[in-house]
């Protein structure tokens, strides 16, 4: 295996760093993984195995611990429901928009387009708290406080989904294509739907799965919209959480509303885990 | 150009495309931007039950902002936070990077190791610090295993300790965060031209000295790009210290961040002092997006 590399060399040895290599990527493993994995063994604890110190080994109180969490005061079926649809409508929107966004820098040449693309650019950075005090005045003028409307219809316009989807296309549809469409006699909202969408596939695949996960994982915005108990998304739930007095809490209720949380996500992810990768590396290229 | 007439046609569903994006954006982040800003110099808050204001105040935020001093704790939490999570971050991302990216090395299982890095980025933040809230409290189950190995005879305070809860903030942040850098690090790494590598590996460069001399050069506008994008995320700092101090930066404000201190404005209803915050966040996020854009400009113009 190293006899082709054998070549004497100043550094240390290809064995030795390969050695090296593996260990701090074992190490660094172990700290990405231990945390879910301590979290998962104390889920299946009762309140006082936890109180009794750690161990590495499950117990069998994972399905009384959710009974008893869904039985308690936090409203936890609202919250997924709720956190559910907020993030798969929009993941729907905001590729799909997104797509269409870019498809019109992309595909079409008008006067407006050397404004309006740097413009895009340009306002990819501003991040959405500095304009969350006008946003929240905006909700509150439109009488849309504890509604899903101003958490989703914003979706559409993703200056950052826009950059992807628009990289993609540069690299994967061919304007000749279009063309071709056009001579066959498709409108353009038809070729858009049915000629461009499918092409875009993977990217869209990626995107959706990106934007699903940062809005299941929002906090900020929608702590600042949703006031009602039946209307809160799983991260306020977990803030509840942690406001409350917790040390009356049943520990493992707590575990397992974390795990309930945070699970499904991982779940996802180690399906469709060659894609999410591949796509960040994909986006990073001349970001 | 002689399509011109035909494609004339077709150009204005550009437009039409562009149109649900435009509507959009104008309502919901135009129109607030603007109010925001209208907001930041007003007086405009509840003192006890008393509304107090609108009223044009000038610049009277800003100099109140300025002179209370808490700015520049917050600022100054949110900077050290930031540093305490993105120097260990690039170091551990570079050398993460440089392994994968070596075609010498052959490291096996690449992809499990890149899928295990990068899973902590897609955990939802509000669930992890809550997490770590738990694991980390004083009779939780990190103390109970540090007595059970012998290492401490009781419990140490985590989160009162100033150290310690910046530790642990910075440290989640840097576990988020570090796979998502070392990707871009190493698609980087990859774009170098291998025959620089090879030039290098005939005249007998030992891998430290092709690290230091070919890559971190050639790499420097992607650096810059991670560097900065990272900033503007640590300014944005505020899931995970929000939930593990339950929004009161304790100890003693230490771990009180620029967000917070906007959360905290935005829930006591003083419009005021929040838009002045928000306008400043807002130029210190556009001088550093310029930066970037000025960065990744020059880039292009060379390759």
């Amino acid at each position: 295996m190293l006899s082709d590399h054998n070549e004497p060399n100043k550094g240390l040895g290809l064995h030795t760093r390969r050695v090296i290599a593996y260990i701090v990527l074992v190490v660094v493993s172990f700290f990405c993984l231990f945390w879910f994995y301590v979290l998962f063994i104390n889920a299946t604890r009762s309140n006082g195995e936890l109180q009794s110190g750690f161990t590495a080994v499950p117990s069998g109180n994972l399905i009384k611990n959710w009974t008893n969490l869904v039985h308690g005061t936090l409203p936890v079926w609202n919250g997924l429901f709720n956190s559910l649809l907020i993030s798969a409508l929009c993941a729907v929107l905001c590729v799909y928009f997104s797509t269409m966004t870019a498809y019109a820098i992309h595909a079409y040449d008008f006067a407006l387009k050397k404004f309006i693309y740097p413009f895009i650019l340009m306002i990819m950075m501003i991040p959405t708290q500095v304009t969350a005090l006008g946003f929240i005045k905006l909700v509150s003028r439109m009488k849309l406080e504890d509604s899903f409307i101003p958490l989703i219809v914003p979706a559409v316009a993703a200056p950052v989904t826009f950059f992807y989807m628009k990289q993609y296309m540069e690299s994967s549809l061919p304007l000749s294509l279009i063309e071709a469409a056009r001579i066959d006699g498709s409108g353009e909202f038809h070729t858009f739907n049915m000629i461009v969408l499918p092409l875009m596939k993977p990217a869209i695949a990626v995107q959706a799965i990106f934007t699903f996960v940062s809005n299941w994982n929002n906090y900020f915005t929608p702590a600042l919209i949703l006031h009602e108990d039946k209307k809160k998304t799983l991260p306020i739930l977990i803030a509840q959480l942690r406001a409350a007095d917790w040390l009356k809490f049943d520990m493992g209720q707590v575990y397992v509303m974390i795990a309930f949380s945070i699970f499904p996500v991982i779940v996802v992810y180690l399906i469709l885990s060659r894609y999410i990768v591949q796509g960040v590396a994909l986006g990073s290229v001349k970001g | 150009m002689k399509k011109k007439s035909k494609a004339v046609r077709y150009n204005k569903w550009g437009y039409i495309f562009l149109l649900p994006f435009i509507i959009v954006y104008v309502i919901f982040q135009l129109i607030p931007m603007f109010t925001t800003i209208y907001n930041s110099f007003y007086e405009n808050y509840m003192s006890g039950l008393k509304q107090i204001g609108p009223n044009f105040v000038g610049l009277k935020n800003y100099n109140t902002l300025f002179s209370q001093g808490d700015i520049w704790t917050y600022t100054k939490n949110t900077l050290v936070l930031w540093i305490m999570c993105f120097v260990p971050q690039i170091i551990l991302s570079l050398l993460l990077g440089a392994w994968f990216s070596d075609t010498r090395l052959r490291l096996k299982g690449q992809r499990f190791f890149k899928t295990v890095i990068y899973l902590p980025n897609l955990i939802m933040a509000s669930a992890f610090s809550m997490l770590f809230f738990t694991l980390f409290s004083d009779g939780g189950p990190i103390n109970s295993l540090l007595m059970q190995i012998g290492f401490i005879s009781e419990p140490y305070k985590f989160l009162s300790n100033t150290g310690s809860a910046r530790g642990l903030i910075a440290a989640m942040n840097c576990l988020m965060w570090f796979g998502n850098t070392t990707i871009l690090l190493m698609a980087g790494m990859m774009g170098i031209d291998t025959s620089l590598f090879e030039a290098s590996e005939v005249d007998g460069a030992t891998s430290t000295q092709v690290f230091f001399k070919i890559t971190l050069p050639l790499l420097r506008p992607i650096l810059i790009y991670v560097m900065i994008t990272s900033l503007i995320g640590g300014l944005q700092l505020f899931d995970v210290p929000q939930i593990l101090t339950n929004g009161t930066g304790d100890p003693m404000r230490t771990t009180m961040t620029l967000i917070m201190f906007l959360n905290k404005h935005l829930f006591s209803k003083n419009y005021g002092m929040a838009g002045a915050l928000s306008v400043l966040l807002f130029i210190i996020t556009a001088v550093l997006s310029l930066i970037i854009f000025k960065v990744t400009g020059n880039d292009k113009r060379k390759g």
